[in-house]
């Protein structure tokens, strides 16, 4: 019996132990006053119940796109960050000119009222 | 390990396309007449041109070559952008959808094609093929009140897509097999480790042969062709009908003669059937079409058969042919177009075929010019694209493939109907109506050059072919 383990069984029930026991114990100590907004699934806002072709602003559209285009300047920054006093002055200036790029990107999506939701 | 700054005199040219285009975008913002624009990508043709005929060599470790293959292409793309530009602000206006974006995008889509030509890697490739895709889908969608336009944009991005998805497919395949995504690495792990009759090698090249098939237009994988052709702005049409084409062509001739050059027998096998069906189904449908962006549709797939045969020739002779047809096809294409372009006026589609009944009369120059765009597509000297089917032709014949040659002479004598018809409409009709070109100085010098190139090349052929003979040496 490799008993190296015996740290993780112990973890589990304890944290199996501790879960369940919050659980129970806020159903005795918790106050309760439903209303219909509250009992509802939580669905970012959206109405769970509905016809499945539902319709939404295309404005979503928007908003998801500018989401990608910095979500993937994050996803190029990190790594870099971590290695750079490794990779030396080109990578800066390249990724500098990515910045710059993106950066042109705002401008346009700016002037072009992107972020106005009205 | 700091990584050294790679030599960029080979990819000048590219680079100074992204930051014209870039420039565009941002001034699009401030400049209220967007023909400025239009100019201004013109003045940069210029200066690219220029950049390119200096910027031989490879760079980036290998992924990017620019040799003579590469500039050839990229000068038809330049052609290709010049043109498009010269005819559109006339069109913009008339559909009222001048808006800056629409040069910003032509100039990255334009880069995403060089970006393709000169992919010595597949990584690379990908990078430039998704790059001219999404610009263009943008393009075709780019009459934002047509609900033909809207589909145009929807069906070319799903198949698309599609397509892309197929490539990167062949490619993890390719890199599962070979370890690597470098054209000439692949073509060296090849020959070495004897994978001719391999059959994930043969999966591989299917997608690859699928995947450039969509974006040649050839049968059958054609399908988005006409429909986009037909929605889409008439500009970027003749735009779409040239440039992606000829980058796909590009990319086609460059993973399979270099990647591919020793199973050459079994990719063969592929594109055989592939170029058979485009000639015949394209010539087919284009005979029954009314509109005459649909005919032109069907026929610019019919012209990617016919530049297949020079890829499945695949000696130099064959690809030297290919660059010279797709040359000559950039200028009689965009011409016709051109006619197409000046027959809109507000309210008046000019896009039926019976529209062009008594142009004779009522349009001498017009017609005349729209004779010797069809003369030259259908083949018939002295026009240039008689030229330009007689050398892949007889590379095709040289090369041993004499029958496929002889089904396609059989299929470009049907599309001699379809090409001739609208010249008899425009002789022999008597004009229905009265109708009125939409004529700008732009369109006129883009139709002056077109035709000039035309007869040009179809009287004296030996100069640009000895160009497409001189840069597949360096292949």
């Amino acid at each position: 019996m490799p008993s190296e383990y015996l740290g993780v069984l112990i973890f589990l029930m304890v944290a199996t132990a501790f879960s369940i026991g919050a659980l129970v114990l806020g159903e005795f100590f918790r106050l309760r006053r439903p209303y219909a907004e509250k009992l509802m699934p939580y669905e970012s806002g959206n109405i769970p119940v509905g016809e499945p072709h539902m319709r939404f602003s295309v404005k979503f559209y928007i908003i998801a796109m500018l989401f990608v285009v910095f979500d993937v300047e994050a996803v190029f920054l990190y790594p870099w960050a971590v290695v750079f006093d490794k990779i030396g002055l080109y990578a800066f200036v390249e990724m500098v000119i990515f910045i710059v790029i993106l950066f042109v990107g705002y401008i346009y999506a700016w002037r072009k009222e992107a972020f106005v939701w009205d | 390990m700091p990584i050294a700054m790679p030599n960029l005199i080979p990819v000048m040219p590219e680079l100074v396309m992204t930051g014209v285009a870039i420039i565009l975008l941002m001034a699009e913002l401030v400049i209220k007449r967007k023909e400025t624009l239009g100019f201004l990508s013109l003045i940069s043709v210029g200066l690219i041109s220029y950049l390119l005929l200096g910027s031989a060599g490879t760079t980036f470790g290998g992924m990017f070559v620019s040799d003579g293959y590469s500039t050839f292409f990229k000068l038809i793309f330049m052609a290709n952008l010049v043109l498009t530009v010269l005819i559109s602000p006339k069109y913009l206006q008339t559909m009222r959808i001048n808006f800056g974006e629409y040069y910003a995008l032509t100039l990255f889509a334009t880069l995403g094609m060089m970006l393709m030509a000169s992919a010595a890697d597949i990584i690379v490739l990908y990078l430039g093929l998704e790059l001219m895709a999404l610009s263009t889908y943008v393009l075709a969608g780019f009459i934002r009140y047509d609900m033909k336009s809207n589909e145009a944009a929807i069906k070319y991005l799903l198949l698309g897509a599609f397509a892309s998805a197929i490539l990167l497919y062949g490619t993890s395949l390719i890199y599962g097999l070979t370890g690597t995504t470098n054209l000439r690495d692949i073509a060296v792990y090849i020959t070495h480790n004897g994978l001719a009759k391999n059959p994930l090698l043969m999966v591989s090249m299917i997608f690859f042969a699928v995947a450039f098939s969509f974006k040649i237009a050839a049968v059958p994988f054609h399908m988005w062709a006409p429909d986009a052709y037909e929605g889409a702005p008439t500009p970027i049409t003749a735009f779409m009908s040239v440039g992606p084409k000829a980058a796909g062509f590009a990319v086609l001739g460059r993973v399979f003669l270099v990647a591919f050059g020793s199973v050459k027998t079994d990719w063969s096998v592929i594109l055989i059937p592939i170029a058979v069906l485009t000639m015949a189904i394209g010539n087919i449908l284009a005979l029954s079409q009314t509109n005459i962006k649909r005919m032109l549709a069907y026929s610019s797939i019919a012209h990617a058969g016919y530049m297949l045969l020079g890829i499945i020739a695949g000696t130099p002779a064959g690809i030297s042919s290919v660059l010279n047809y797709m040359f000559i096809y950039a200028f009689m294409n965009i011409g016709a177009f051109a006619i197409v372009i000046m027959l809109r006026t507000e309210g008046f589609a000019g896009e039926d075929i019976s529209d062009y009944e008594g142009l004779g009369k009522t349009h001498p120059t017009a017609a005349a010019l729209m004779l010797v765009f069809m003369f030259s597509l259908t083949g018939i000297p002295p026009m240039a694209g008689f030229m330009g089917k007689f050398y892949l032709f007889m590379s095709a014949i040289n090369a041993g493939y004499t029958w496929i040659v002889i089904v396609a002479v059989l299929f470009s004598a049907i599309s001699a109907y379809f090409y001739l018809r609208i010249v008899m409409l425009m002789y022999m009709k008597e004009p229905k109506e009265v109708i009125q070109l939409n004529t700008s100085p732009g369109i006129g010098l883009a139709l002056a050059v077109t035709v000039s190139a035309v007869i040009l090349i179809g009287i004296l052929p030996a100069k640009v072919l000895a160009l497409a003979q001189q840069a597949v040496t360096s292949f």
